[in-house]
């Protein structure tokens, strides 16, 4: 099995007005030298399988037609082997 | 073009919330056949016309209509739009059309990042297609709009091919039909309220026409749209 951490962010061309607006934020804290704040998502979960070229064609697929929006989005993903005995409680 | 007035199908998605409005005024108002299609279902009932409401399919989550266009019933709907079956997308509908790719561009959060509810003005930019060939040349609609990811956004060459096709239907204005910035809600690029395919069958829009389509909420002026759709089908 796998864990994929899936990584979604905003195509460079397309503005945030989220990230800008806690960008505002961080100026009204005090907080300086910030600039280009841009919110994204993280995504998780588990693949289940052992075979690590099908488990990225799956991610692949789940990435590009669900969980990110090409036309705004791009995405990137880690896969680690997960092993459901190890589960942190 | 059948001579008998159009059977709509409003689609019912887990959170949709207009798709009563939709209903009411289809069958109260302007009397045609209407049915509610579960989103699990997969038969479109000879609908001649399909309404996704808007609302907020799955909560909205991961993105405004991603989840609701992989619903069962989507499989149908995007087999009759591919054969020239009209759709029509309202708000959350939109974002649902947008996210099945069966019109072009995406729908970002609105540039104020505010929920905007209001009444808005909008200009008739295509009256070629069937719903709006019955709406006056240089009538501007007076409709709400009710969405805080309702800001289309789409690249140059998009935006190009949108207007040499005429498919820009509805763009925001001012109450005399000026378009500019300070009556645009959302930020939508071009202000762009509704689209539609270059076949001219499928439709989204933002703004909410069966909101203002009862003559007891005086806002009529949603109604022109399914006016015009059903005289498509009678003539």
């Amino acid at each position: 099995m796998f864990k994929a951490q899936v990584l979604i962010k905003r195509r460079p061309s397309i503005l945030d007005p989220q990230g800008k607006a806690v960008e505002k934020g961080a100026e009204h804290l005090g907080i300086k030298n910030i600039r280009d704040t841009r919110i994204g998502k993280f995504i998780e979960f588990i693949v289940e399988t052992d075979n690590k070229t099908a488990a990225e064609k799956e991610v692949n697929n789940y990435c590009s037609k669900l969980l990110s929006n090409p036309i705004m989005e791009n995405f990137e993903f880690t896969l680690t082997k997960f092993d459901p005995s190890e589960i942190e409680s | 073009m059948t001579g008998t007035k159009p059977r709509f199908g409003v689609v019912v998605f887990p959170g949709s919330n207009c798709d009563y409005d939709a209903f009411y005024v289809l069958k109260k108002i302007f009397g045609y056949d209407v049915r509610f299609l579960w989103h699990k279902d997969t038969d479109l009932q000879n609908s001649d016309v399909i309404i996704l409401p808007g609302g907020f399919s799955y909560g909205d989550y991961l993105r405004t209509g991603a989840i609701a266009r992989f619903s069962p019933i989507m499989n149908q709907v995007l087999d009759f739009a591919e054969k020239g079956g009209f759709v029509m997308g309202i708000c959350n509908g939109f974002q649902i059309l947008l996210e099945a790719r069966l019109l072009p561009g995406v729908m970002l959060q609105n540039n104020s990042l505010q929920f905007v509810c209001k009444d808005v003005y909008l200009s008739v930019e295509n009256h070629d297609s069937p719903f709006t060939k019955g709406i006056e040349s240089d009538k501007v609609l007076k409709i709400p709009v009710a969405h805080g990811d309702g800001n289309y956004f789409a690249d140059e060459a998009t935006l190009k091919s949108l207007t040499d096709n005429n498919q820009v239907v509805f763009r925001y204005t001012s109450p005399d039909g000026q378009i500019n910035d300070e009556h645009n809600p959302n930020g939508s690029v071009m202000n762009i309220a509704g689209i539609i395919n270059k076949k001219g069958n499928i439709l989204g829009m933002m703004p909410h026409p069966e909101r203002a389509s009862d003559p007891v909420l005086s806002k009529i002026d949603g109604g022109m749209i399914f006016n015009s759709i059903g005289k498509y089908f009678l003539n």
